[in-house]
């Protein structure tokens, strides 16, 4: 025997106490994160209906989908969505920070009002912005008793319009968020190099646009990231805000997934809008978040 | 970068000076707008919304609204109020943040300070789950649940937030100890400090910051989730649910007052966090964001 050599039992315990410790953490999210993907994938393969079952029938559930009007609006309403979502969030974003870098005064009070809306839930926000939209209690009634007889803002209720009063709420609630990103950005930037640019006689714009702006690429980065993945998974405020409505004009795949899951009895449907969204978010996180990782080992 | 100014100010006219100010002031305005409007119409008498303007002052101020979305509102189909829905939050809150908080904790300690071949890929997994859109996990979530007999309880949802909780905190802490010199802990390792001792003692004093920042994420997320707490509540709701249900009713008058009061009841936790601990929230923002 080599007791002399071998390490005794407490020095190997120290040895495993790390993995040991680890590895409720990391089971649970094999099996809660990544058993459960393949459990919904698996399911997008079968008949499933009430309740899970395991009869096979290959692609049909995707083809069902895909030809579901109710599907298609939500897709499209996604698209809508998510482009208006992101832009204007960015741009009032960036707008915000490049203007409170101004040495204004009173910065102290903005941020934290620009950036409150953050810390509500989204129910929160649509309950707020569902009756402040009302035509008849909110800013259309308003404007009709301050005067404004022919003011009109019934978006709320039209079909077709109805998708950017969503929009609208979104942006109020993350604008903020997006600002306080690019302004950590903006304080990070060297100020000789801009005092340089503007010894050389380039004009505030000119500062801006070719020199400040390329150099928040990283916070430009963050922001799509973020606002596409809360984009993707808006499910809150448009329950809180126009339950899917008006009829359906509201749908997003987030919304479709849960009534043809549980309400319609068509989980293999359902399972299947699931894996698209699932993909759609995974196409932009894998390679973000492995660039991030790469750059932080490197 | 201490001899740089922090702001890129550029100088400019007094016109385009006053048009900035201007403009910040009218974007505060766009902030504050639907958080005024639920204020003054949760103190008002349903008579002078319905038949008055959204954003007067009340003519009569009340607390009835308040007193009702508490205690004596219709939710579903029970005249409870909001009260027994803003425990339930509570009772699911706490113990969430706090068990995912230790794990973040212990699981950025080991990543960073423990480190063994695969740790990136045990990472990487990890980081990932906090990302994926929740919906790809519920109907697997709802047999496991219904199968382990805490389907519609609040234990369940304690686990369902727990679970997919821990990616982010041990993302805060990893990312906050990768900084902490790693000779101290092989220093104290060599005195013979075991794996707790060294965290218990070396790491957790320097810790306050980021569990923090930890502990206001998770709250506050956790606190405003609705998608789990609708798909996994059963009748132990918790309080976004609760509101919903409340504001959706379609049964009777819609007493737009008591749901602005319920509205503010839903957010004041968070808020009062956010007002509290406001520098905390922001960088916990920023480091879920930017981890780079």
């Amino acid at each position: 025997m080599t007791v002399s050599t071998a390490p005794d039992f407490r020095t190997r315990l120290q040895d495993w106490l790390p993995k040991l410790v680890l590895a409720p953490s990391f089971a649970v999210t094999i099996l809660f994160v990544y058993g459960f993907i393949g459990f919904t994938v698996l399911l997008s393969f079968t008949g499933s209906k009430m309740l899970p079952s395991f009869k096979w029938v290959g692609w049909e559930n995707y083809e069902k989908l895909w030809a579901l009007p109710a599907w298609n609006t939500a897709v499209m309403n996604i698209a809508i969505f998510a482009s208006l979502y992101i832009v204007i969030c960015t741009a009032v974003g960036l707008m915000l920070a490049i203007f409170l870098d101004q040495k204004i005064r009173g910065e102290g009070v903005l941020r934290p009002i620009y950036l409150y809306p953050m810390a509500l839930s989204f129910i929160v926000t649509g309950t707020a912005w569902k009756w402040f939209l009302d035509p008849g209690i909110g800013l259309e009634n308003v404007m009709h008793l301050w005067g404004w007889q022919s003011f009109s803002f019934t978006w709320i209720k039209d079909g077709n319009m109805a998708i950017y009063t969503i929009v609208i709420a979104a942006v109020w609630q993350t604008s903020g968020f997006v600002m306080a990103m690019f302004l950590a950005g903006l304080r990070g930037i060297d100020n000789e190099i801009l005092k340089a640019a503007q010894i050389d006689g380039a004009s505030n714009w000119q500062l801006y646009r070719r020199i400040v702006i390329p150099l928040l690429r990283p916070a430009f980065l963050s922001a799509f990231v973020i606002l596409s993945h809360l984009a993707i998974k808006s499910y809150d405020l448009v329950v809180a805000l126009t339950g899917g409505g008006p009829g359906r004009a509201t749908e997003m795949p987030a919304t479709f997934m849960y009534s043809y899951t549980f309400t319609r009895n068509q989980m293999g449907i359902g399972a299947s809008s699931a894996v698209i969204m699932l993909m759609t978010i995974a196409a932009i996180m894998v390679p973000y978040l492995y660039a991030e990782m790469k750059e932080k080992k490197g | 970068m201490s001899a740089v100014t922090q702001d890129t100010a550029v100088s400019m006219g007094r016109v385009t000076r006053a048009l900035i100010y201007l403009l910040l002031l009218l974007f505060a305005l766009f902030y504050l707008l639907p958080l005024y409007v639920m204020g003054v119409n949760s103190v008002k008498p349903l008579a002078e919304i319905t038949g008055g303007n959204m954003m007067a002052l009340p003519e009569v101020w009340t607390l009835d609204p308040w007193r009702s979305a508490w205690s004596t509102a219709q939710i579903g189909v029970e005249p409870t109020g909001l009260k027994p829905y803003f425990l339930n939050s509570i009772l699911m809150v706490v113990p969430a943040v706090v068990i995912s908080t230790i794990m973040g904790a212990l699981n950025g300690y080991i990543l960073t300070k423990w480190r063994f071949r695969g740790d990136t890929w045990v990472f990487g997994l990890m980081l990932f789950s906090c990302f994926i859109p929740f919906q790809i996990v519920l109907i697997p979530m709802a047999v496991v649940l219904g199968k382990l007999g805490l389907a519609g309880s609040v234990p369940g949802l304690v686990l369902v937030h727990v679970v997919y909780g821990i990616g982010f905190t041990t993302l805060y802490f990893r990312n906050y100890y990768a900084t902490f010199p790693t000779e101290l802990v092989r220093a104290a390792q060599i005195d013979g400090a075991g794996f707790f001792q060294i965290f218990w003692r070396i790491l957790l004093p320097v810790s306050g910051p980021i569990a923090v920042v930890s502990i206001i994420w998770q709250f506050t997320n956790i606190w405003n989730d609705f998608l789990f707490g609708a798909s996994f509540g059963g009748t132990n709701q918790p309080m976004t649910v609760a509101l919903n249900n409340l504001v959706q009713s379609s049964t009777g008058v819609k007493e737009y007052n008591v749901h602005f009061a319920g509205a503010i009841l839903a957010a004041l936790p968070t808020l009062l966090v956010y007002i509290v601990a406001g520098r905390y929230f922001v960088r916990g923002l920023m480091a879920g964001s930017v981890k780079g």
